[in-house]
């Protein structure tokens, strides 16, 4: 049975909030020309609008209901002391414009947290700004861009970046207005170094890397990719999507990158909201400190001041970035400081090589080698021999109870699932898992139509999404 | 003699790490190492385990006690009359708002890849793209964008594409942030960005596009009409940045030619939260959708007929396109949007109208209050809703730290762009009395009491 949308619940003269009446003299009419005629909003009493939207999430699977092992998303626990901190009045009811000396605790907390990020990558220079990974992937890459226009360096008009990479990296790119041009991987599924030695040159600007990769795999040549890069003459850019595996286990800054972003929404476990808010602050080597957008926080004898970096490349969004997450990731931070990051990290890598071992067997795994935080397989096995595809596993574990995985992702892998567990799920849950997966690889020899008909346990079952796209049906008409 | 027990002295700090070391023994023997040390062999030796300096953690009682001290050293605006705007509104919020965003199934999921297990999230976006279409008066919104100043950069960008021109128009009466923004965003792709003063347009037939805000920065109506004339009379498109909740009561830019709208939504139901998260919004014409970055929810059904949502018109976005992509944007406000769209349902018709005519007649009070100080006036005869600029007769600066002093925050100082300028906001949370103080104070210092 569907909700209707809330705009089919309307009945004129329906009201949810009542208002206090006008307090002063009432002003002469705005002119004709400017004032809005019919407003055909919908008409709706607070109880209607609570069950609504009640009903709605109850739609929804989520941490805090099933495990949700989305691979690249990081779909850890949320701790709920980060809500109380958000909401703490001095946090909420501030305006970014208020002078500085109104907001020294909201400046001293945006000075930590860059601190904090700038120790755990080994780049100290740190803007928060970013309101996404993609927004802090443009804005390390524009700063590449502006060190080399500093440089004279201005023939440097392509990016590399290698095909297992997100979206966003290319697009990315092709935003700041670079060419870009793909690396490949070798058999073990590192880069391959002769690909990317046949590629740099002068006109290479940048390399955009994810370390650990989407396979997620740690590519042991780090330091050599990082000297070619370097020789010549192009900076190393480090997505920071898979950071989860490697806090206090190496610093990207050490390891030769230039500037990564982070995504706070992952590694640092603020919400992930049904897709954004995000964060993603950038940090970077000194070298790029004077490019970064403006302004950072800086101290001064003991008083919180905005700074304006002299070069930078100027704001990518309005006011300061998402600061309510800030809160959330610093109350994170302080919570578990150096060791128990170190522990996040030992345990994430944990989980995904006991479920890589204990699939492993059944599901294809194309680089049979000790993951990090995530381990791809491929449903190649089942598509071969049953006609099944991973989109049928995925549907039917959301029979078992569980979120599936990301599925055909990253693209360079056939019938690609991408698990990732996280450090907060007990092996009692990776086990019940592991044995959906298992009675699903059964169920794909013994009743195949039994995963292409799922999932039968949701409100609908498969969407027809060709349909959606062929005659768009973007909004409610009145 | 005592001895301290240790486990109450012992450092005390969580990872929400559930592992038992029973639990960690067995899944190593599975996985087959001895260590967890061994998994991370990957990672070259001299750059394995460095030291991380950093405070030590804290138990959940420390920590939110260490960040209510942060939080105290702030001072809110709840607690003293408040005239700032420019780009981020205190308006009420009704708790039902963030009572019902906060529920967990909202807050902890993910993108809806998996429309089944999602329709919740589809349809709540689904119906905020309607709201934002019904608001601007425009047939079709996406999912949202990460802001009202990156969301004119990705319409700019938007209208290069469907022009073939390298060349934009911004009025430059638009927010500074917004401005440098698009400048951050088309600079680098060879795009010209150029400023024009709406009262007087330019021959368009050069431009991708004309773009304004309004109400402008400095909180006056600019003539729109005029200015998508032109824009359309030289093949450009019309860019409008508009404030949401100003549409309770302005004309919907839909209504006058606007081929792109975009602006911000924090006004309904987002707190100021010291510049974000807030959620902006992108409406254009049906004609354009193909060119629309970001996401889109749209409706159909499933095998037995029954309706349902999904993210639709993907070919469009990075996970797809990579590098030919309409942008590089991944996620959208999600949860924002979903606040945005709870607060426009629980005001509705009459509510959302209301509260937008309660801060125009307050602020229209204030500035009559105020324009009777000898030598302070509007800085423009132009008609305006919550926002005005005002040119003081000594700098604004001076104005705002001896208001501070007295207990008030004034307006922002845009002395920068106007001789002592000073833009003040009035929205239906500031009472007649803090308006009245307002006025009092700054006619003091004004005669220099």
């Amino acid at each position: 049975m569907s909700e209707p949308v809330i705009f089919e619940r309307s009945q004129p003269g329906r009201r949810g909030v009542a208002l206090p009446p006008l307090d002063v003299p009432e002003a002469p009419p705005l002119p004709a020309e400017f004032r809005r005629d019919d407003l055909p909003l919908p008409e709706v009493s607070e109880l209607d609008v609570v069950r609504h939207y009640v009903r709605l999430s109850q739609l929804n699977f989520a941490i805090d209901s099933v495990f949700y092992p989305l691979g690249s998303c990081t779909m850890k626990y949320n701790p709920k002391v980060h809500e109380d901190a958000a909401r703490l009045r001095g946090f909420q009811q501030i305006h970014p414009l208020q002078p500085a000396e109104t907001v020294q605790g909201a400046l001293e907390l945006m000075f930590r947290l860059q601190e904090a990020l700038g120790e755990i990558s080994g780049l100290p220079a740190v803007s928060l700004q970013p309101a996404a990974g993609a927004q802090g992937e443009l804005t390390g890459i524009l700063m590449i861009r502006a060190l080399h226009r500093d440089r004279g360096e201005t023939g440097r008009r392509v990016v590399l970046v290698p095909e297992s990479a997100h979206g966003t990296n290319p697009a990315t790119a092709a935003m700041a207005g670079f060419t870009v041009k793909p690396v490949r991987a070798d058999r073990a599924g590192n880069v391959d170094l002769d690909h990317l030695r046949s590629l740099l040159g002068p006109d290479v600007a940048a390399m955009m890397l994810t370390q650990p990769s989407t396979l997620g795999l740690f590519d042991p040549n780090i330091e050599e990719i990082a000297a070619q890069v370097h020789a010549s003459g192009a900076l190393l850019y480090g997505d920071g999507a898979n950071l989860n595996a490697i806090l206090g286990k190496v610093k990207p800054g050490e390891s030769g990158f230039d500037v990564i972003h982070i995504n706070l929404h992952k590694t640092f476990t603020t919400p992930h909201g049904g897709g954004g808010p995000g964060a993603g602050p950038v940090c970077a080597s000194p070298a790029l400190a004077p490019y970064l957008p403006d302004p950072v926080v800086g101290e001064r004898d003991g008083q919180y001041v905005y700074l304006h970096p002299p070069k930078s490349i100027g704001k990518v969004r309005a006011f300061h970035g998402h600061f309510g997450m800030f809160v959330r990731a610093y109350t994170y931070i302080r919570s578990l400081g150096a060791d128990g990051l170190r522990e996040v990290s030992e345990h994430a890598v944990l989980n995904a090589n006991y479920v890589r071992s204990r699939l492993q067997d059944l599901y294809e795994l194309p680089y049979d080698r000790i993951c990090m935080h995530e381990v791809v397989f491929s449903g190649s096995r089942q598509k071969q021999q049953h006609g099944i595809r991973t989109l049928d596993i995925a549907k039917r574990l959301i029979d078992y109870g569980y979120h599936p995985p990301t599925i055909y992702f990253p693209l360079v892998v056939d019938e690609a699932l991408m698990i990732e567990p996280t450090e907060t799920e007990s092996k009692e849950t990776l086990d019940g898992f592991i044995e959906a997966m298992r009675a699903i690889a059964a169920e794909a020899a013994t009743d195949p139509e039994l995963l292409k008909a799922a999932p039968t346990t949701t409100p609908v079952g498969r969407l027809d999404e060709a349909q959606a796209a062929r005659r768009p049906d973007l909004r409610w008409q009145p | 003699m005592t001895t301290a027990h240790p486990q109450t002295t012992r450092r005390s700090r969580t990872s929400y790490v559930p592992h038992t070391e029973a639990d960690r023994r067995q899944m190593l023997e599975t996985i087959g190492v001895a260590s967890i040390e061994d998994l991370f062999v990957d990672i070259p030796a001299a750059l394995r385990n460095p030291t991380l300096r950093l405070p030590d953690g804290m138990s959940e009682m420390e920590v939110l006690a260490h960040v209510e001290q942060l939080a105290e050293r702030n001072v809110t605006v709840d607690r003293l009359p408040s005239f700032l705007g420019a780009g981020a509104y205190r308006h009420f919020i009704p708790s039902a708002v963030w009572q019902l965003v906060g529920r967990n199934e909202f807050y902890t999921s993910y993108t809806p890849y998996q429309p089944e297990v999602a329709q919740g999230t589809l349809q709540a976006m689904y119906e905020f793209q309607s709201f934002v279409a019904l608001l601007t008066g425009m047939e079709v919104a996406n999912a949202s964008v990460y802001d009202g100043a990156s969301g004119l950069a990705e319409a700019m960008l938007m209208a290069v594409r469907l022009t073939n021109r390298p060349r934009v128009a911004l009025a430059a009466s638009v927010h500074p942030d917004y401005l440098r923004t698009v400048e951050t965003y088309l600079v680098p792709q060879g795009i010209a960005v150029e400023r024009f003063d709406p009262a007087a347009p330019p021959d368009a037939s050069g431009f991708a596009c004309l773009a304004i805000q309004q109400p402008s920065f400095e909180g006056f109506l600019v003539p729109a009409e005029q200015v998508g004339e032109a824009a359309h009379a030289g093949g450009a498109l019309f860019v409008v940045a508009a404030d949401a909740l100003s549409l309770g009561m302005l004309r919907p830019p839909g209504d006058y030619g606007a081929d792109i709208v975009v602006g911000e939504a924090q006004s309904c139901g987002v707190p100021l939260q010291f510049g974000g998260p807030y959620v902006g919004i992108f409406a254009c014409k049906q004609k354009y959708i193909r060119q629309l970055p970001g996401r889109l929810v749209g409706g159909t059904v499933d095998h037995e007929g029954r309706r349902g949502y999904v993210l639709t018109l993907q070919a469009r976005e990075q996970h797809i396109r990579r590098e030919r992509a309409t942008s590089n944007i991944c996620t959208s406000q999600g949860l924002i949007a979903l606040a945005a769209t709870i607060y426009l349902a629980l005001l509705g018709k009459e509510g959302v109208r209301q509260v937008a005519e309660l801060c125009y007649h307050k602020a229209h009070y204030a500035a009559s209050l105020l324009t009777a100080i000898p030598g302070v006036r509007l800085a423009r005869p132009d008609p305006f809703w919550c926002e005005f600029t005002l040119q003081l007769p000594l700098p604004p600066s001076v104005v705002n730290q001896k208001l501070l002093d007295r207990g008030i925050l004034g307006g922002l100082d845009i002395s920068d762009r106007i001789p002592n300028g000073w833009l003040v906001c009035v929205t239906e949370v500031n009472s007649r009395d803090e308006i009245e103080r307002l006025a009092a104070e700054t006619r003091a210092i004004v005669e220099g009491r």
